[in-house]
């Protein structure tokens, strides 16, 4: 009996790698090979200009300290953390908040549904027509300093995107606005996840509901906490819509809001430099390889 | 072992293709034209002989036996000169259906085009200086080669004018007449006096500091690179920033983009005293449709201003390898040199065309009146500034032009010093083109 | 007396408690109407603006509709250079077939790590955890360069067939299949004689129809919205997804700019996502607390 089994389990399980070959064979082809050959190209010399191709010839890591000693790809990265804390440090904070109030049995809200609705919406918005939206939204002559002047709160229409800290704001606030319903979402289940008998000893004991927010459910909430953070950090070195189409692919005041992927997308697709761009698809491989594997770490960490 | 497979499916494919193109030393049966919108294309359907349309949606169609079809490349970025290079570097392999025969190109980068082997020379077609002599000597001077070789034709010569908006002209300088207006922004000196009255009646200028750019980038003494690679900045460039950073800081004119909504808004409100353009401009951009705007009451005048230039204009390209040499020649000449069917190409579409014996005979014409420009006649002012215009011109214009203008705004904003924004503008073009030697 | 006091305190205590509660409730829903406000504020302005001319719009902000949408519809839909239509078309296209390949696919992928025994079972599914957060720019130069070696750009299948390897949905289905998927109707089937492809398309994929309708959602939508990967790929204009159609309005051949058209071509874009999420709001909220992060 026992036997029959064994040899029945061995002859289904060739069926495990059946199944498993769609995804092996387009994840091979799509995502191995590509990742492969841009970091072979990033070790060469080899770029388009006028209708002529110049290289691939070898050149070493020549490209790493190109971007790295004038400054680009540190630039980038600091413009692109920046904008990510400007918008998280809110998210977290706000979505502590919300998620504390919407699976707070006691406080009873009613319309919850609604409003867990309502924030979650902007995250399915289109980032591009967003973008494209507060691009007319807050031009000098746009609905915002229309509204702002019309109140007698500016005297004249403001330049946001022609200021360094208005324009990072505006990026920041978008990304907050996009994704705070889901960050909300995420803690609310967290803490719906939390054995009720604690709060209720908690209640017996006379806590007040910010001493039990403090000492039970925040750290209780740390794992999806540190979850949160980095796979928010990992979009956050992603970032390219907003600021692509807020700032017109300049990245101006001052290359203020050029990201990491924007300065990629540029020597793609408009220097067509090939090695360069290899060179900093690998930084950002690395980084980001780094950073999943710290989130492998701390999900499997608990079990 | 999947790539290896595809590798000689591609070759299998690459050398049937060879062998398709190879039968037959005659005229090809496709015409194939590479365009950015649908300017060079209205144009041809409607004057070019003998053309049906067979499809409407993609409007392409027939010359007699001979298929024509359209490849459309929106100019978005380099969207279309990415796409039109690699159509022209499949040329060599490509088969007889699928060979470009015609493209067109832009003042900014034909240089690009021109000096490479993918464009043909007129000659070789059999098109003769005598064929073009009609034409403005600017349009010439953009499309010829290091060699001195013409390697493409136009039918529009793009004569820019200032062009003021009448009522602040009335009330700050006391008279909208072309001729005295014109006193008033004859060079830069007295533009500057009169932006500092209008500034003071409280107008602008201009929208943006980049409405005189062009004029400042098509007087320049030198190319932006010059034949070893080195890049270099103009004196009249070096005018443009200083007199823009003055504007500015004075509340003459904004650091606007063009074409933004803010920029735009001078088309319906006396707020702005003149926008930079040419016919095109006038009749397309100023927003005469719209019942409520100056253009549509006839509000605006124009003058020659400062100095000459012209803005616009396509090129229109015999791409080397074409199947079609009889036929490509014949649509160059009767699109770009035709004097009949330019005179139509005036009255119908309102360009002001590249021919000096139609735009003389419209300038003398006192029955013509540009409603825009409440009633003026702008040809006289088209046609002489086309002979003054002298352009100094690189592979590498369009770059230049566009980081210029985007790293200077910097400046003007106030985000920048005047030497940051020099070396940012170093820095984009060194990063566009890896090869440039830029000042350190 | 000590005990008197005492229930006296307590007493207090909880008055303080429910009076605090609605003093907090009250604050709660003032600072969540404001969240409301602040989430859809943008969207008001959009959709009044997409209704007002671009002379009307030239004069500043007001809170009056105007009659101006049929002809910023019309007018965008004469301009052959941003085929509004064609956009929709091909979002519909790309999104969809990725929403189906990917949960089809991924619900395989899940279902061979779930259900059979096997030597790289272990390696495979740490595998794909791993490189569930490397974002997909990082190859996109190689990517490219071999879609133009294939000749297939400006074609929508690079754009829909990776959807096959998607490790998210992956992580998402092999989640709902440990709670939802017992082996032992698997091996029922086994036991009538259903073939293992069979029993994957019959039995196991009907199981697993919640997950797949909250993922066929989020990668629809993802797809719907995607930016950057399309723009290295599609060139003709028919051939584009409706943000590349509004990046070309943003930077378009400047004879006809239009804020009024601008307006409604962003209303176009967002106006499908928007209705769907109306019916769906209260599945797809549910369905993203469900599948976050284990436990």
């Amino acid at each position: 009996m026992k036997e029959a089994k064994k040899g029945n389990i061995v002859k289904y399980n060739k069926w495990g790698y059946i199944f498993l070959i769609p995804f092996v064979v387009v994840y091979l082809v799509f995502q191995v090979y590509p990742l492969v050959s841009t970091i072979f190209f990033s070790f060469f010399e080899y770029y388009e200009e006028n209708l002529a191709v110049v290289g691939p010839t070898w050149n070493n890591f020549e490209h790493y300290i190109q971007i790295f000693s004038d400054g680009s790809i540190v630039k980038y990265a600091e413009n692109t953390i920046i904008m990510w804390l400007m918008g998280f440090i809110p998210q977290i904070l706000v979505s502590l908040l919300l998620g504390a109030w919407f699976s707070d049995t006691r406080l009873h809200l009613k319309a919850a549904g609604f409003f867990k609705a309502v924030i979650y919406l902007p995250n399915l918005i289109m980032a591009s027509a967003f973008a494209m939206l507060f691009f007319t939204l807050f031009a000098s002559s746009g609905p915002i300093n229309s509204i702002l002047v019309d109140l007698k709160i500016l005297d004249q229409p403001f330049r946001f995107l022609e200021n360094i800290l208005a324009t990072r704001t505006l990026v920041a606030f978008m990304n907050f606005i996009m994704w705070f319903g889901n960050t909300t979402i995420l803690l609310m289940a967290g803490m719906m996840g939390i054995d009720p008998s604690l709060f209720e000893a908690a209640e017996v004991d006379g806590a007040t509901s910010t001493q039990v927010f403090f000492r039970i459910t925040l750290p209780l909430l740390r794992p999806i906490l540190v979850y949160v953070a980095i796979t928010s950090l990992v979009g956050g070195l992603q970032m390219f819509d907003v600021p692509e189409i807020l700032t017109e692919s300049t990245g101006d005041p001052n290359e203020c809001a050029k990201t990491l992927i924007m300065y990629l997308n540029s020597q793609i697709s408009v220097s067509k430099n090939y090695g360069l761009a290899g060179a900093i698809s690998v930084v950002l491989f690395v980084l980001t390889g780094a950073l999943s594997m710290l989130v492998f770490w701390v999900t499997n960490k608990k079990e | 072992m999947k790539m290896k497979l595809l590798c000689v499916l591609l070759s299998t494919a690459m050398v049937t293709a060879l062998l398709a193109g190879c039968s037959g030393e005659k005229e090809g049966q496709t015409l194939n034209i590479c365009v950015w919108n649908d300017e060079f294309q209205t144009r041809f359907i409607d004057y070019y002989p003998g053309y049906e349309i067979t499809d409407e949606t993609t409007k392409s169609g027939k010359i007699g036996d001979v298929t024509v079809n359209w490849f459309v490349y929106p100019n978005e970025g380099a969207n279309y000169q990415d796409n039109l290079d690699r159509h022209l570097q499949a040329n060599a392999d490509a088969s007889a259906d699928e060979i470009i025969d015609l493209y067109c190109i832009e003042a900014d980068y034909a240089l690009k085009y021109v000096n490479s082997d993918y464009s043909m020379n007129l000659a070789d077609l059999g098109i003769t200086a005598a064929d073009l002599s009609d034409q403005y000597k600017y349009t010439q001077d953009i499309v010829t080669d290091a060699n001195g070789a013409l390697k493409g034709s136009s039918w529009q010569a793009c004569s820019a004018l200032l062009i003021y908006n009448r009522a602040i002209a009335k009330e700050v300088l006391g008279t909208d007449d072309p001729a005295e207006v014109q006193t008033y922004v004859s060079d830069w000196d007295t533009y500057n006096d009169t932006a500092a009255k209008i500034a003071e009646a409280g107008y602008l200028m201009t929208a943006s500091v980049n409405d005189t750019y062009r004029t400042f980038s098509n007087n320049v003494s030198k190319p932006w690179v010059d034949a070893d690679g080195n890049l270099s900045i103009d004196a009249n460039i070096e005018k443009w920033i200083d007199m823009s950073a003055e504007q500015v800081a004075n509340g003459y004119t904004t650091t606007n983009d063009l074409w933004g909504d803010d920029w735009a808004k001078g088309f319906y409100n006396d707020e702005v005293f003149c926008y930079f353009g040419p016919a095109w401009f006038i009749d397309f951009s100023m927003k005469v449709e719209e019942p409520t705007s100056i253009a549509a009451n006839g509000g605006w005048g124009a003058v020659a201003g400062p100095q000459g230039y012209y803005w616009g204009g396509t090129w229109v390209c015999a791409a080397t390898g074409t199947d079609n040499e009889e036929l490509v020649k014949d649509v160059i000449l009767t699109m770009t040199a035709d004097t009949a069917i330019l005179e139509k190409i005036v009255t119908e579409k309102r360009d002001c065309v590249n021919s000096k014996t139609v735009l003389e005979k419209f300038a003398a014409d006192t029955s013509y009146k540009n409603d825009v420009l409440g009633g003026q006649n702008p040809y006289a002012l088209f046609s002489a500034n086309l002979e003054s215009i002298n352009l100094q011109l690189s592979a590498y214009d369009q770059v230049c032009n566009e980081k210029m203008q985007s790293c200077m705004k910097n400046y003007f904003a106030g985000n920048a010093t005047k030497e940051e924004a020099l070396s940012q503008f170093y820095k984009s073009v060194k990063e566009a083109y890896p090869s440039l030697n830029v000042p350190e | 007396m000590a005990n008197s006091n005492s229930q006296v305190q307590i007493q207090t205590e909880k008055e303080k408690n429910t009076g605090g509660i609605k003093v907090r409730r009250a604050i709660a829903y003032v600072v969540l109407s404001f969240v409301t406000v602040l989430c859809l504020f943008w969207f008001f302005i959009l959709f009044i603006n997409a209704t007002r001319g671009d002379a009307e719009l030239a004069k500043g902000f007001t809170v009056i509709p105007g009659g101006y949408l049929i002809k910023n519809m019309l007018g965008l839909m004469g301009r052959p250079e941003i085929p509004i239509w064609y956009g929709l078309l091909n979002s519909f296209i790309i999104a969809g077939s990725s929403a189906v390949l990917a949960t089809y696919f991924s619900t395989m992928t899940a279902y061979a790590i779930h259900t059979y025994e096997f030597k790289a079972k272990k390696f495979m599914f740490t595998f794909i955890l791993m490189i569930m957060m490397i974002p997909t720019q990082v190859t996109a130069l190689g990517f490219i360069r071999m879609v133009y070696a294939m000749g297939l750009e400006n074609n929508f299948i690079p754009l829909i067939v990776p959807a096959i390897a998607a490790p998210v949905t992956f992580f998402y289905m092999k989640q709902y299949m440990d709670s939802a998927l017992p082996l032992s109707i698997i091996e029922a089937a086994r036991i009538d004689g259903s073939g293992e492809f069979r029993t994957f398309n019959t039995i196991a994929l009907p199981m697993m129809k919640p997950a797949i309708a909250v993922q066929a959602i989020f990668t629809f939508v993802s797809s719907w919205n995607n930016y950057f990967t399309p723009a290295l790929i599609l060139k003709t204009a028919r051939n584009k997804t409706l943000p590349l159609l509004i990046r070309q309005l943003q930077k378009s051949d400047y004879l006809t700019q239009d804020m009024g058209q601008v307006y409604f071509m962003i209303a176009f874009s967002i106006l499908p996502v928007i209705i769907v999420y109306v019916f769906l709001s209260k599945f797809i909220v549910q369905g993203i607390a469900l599948g976050s992060v284990k436990g």
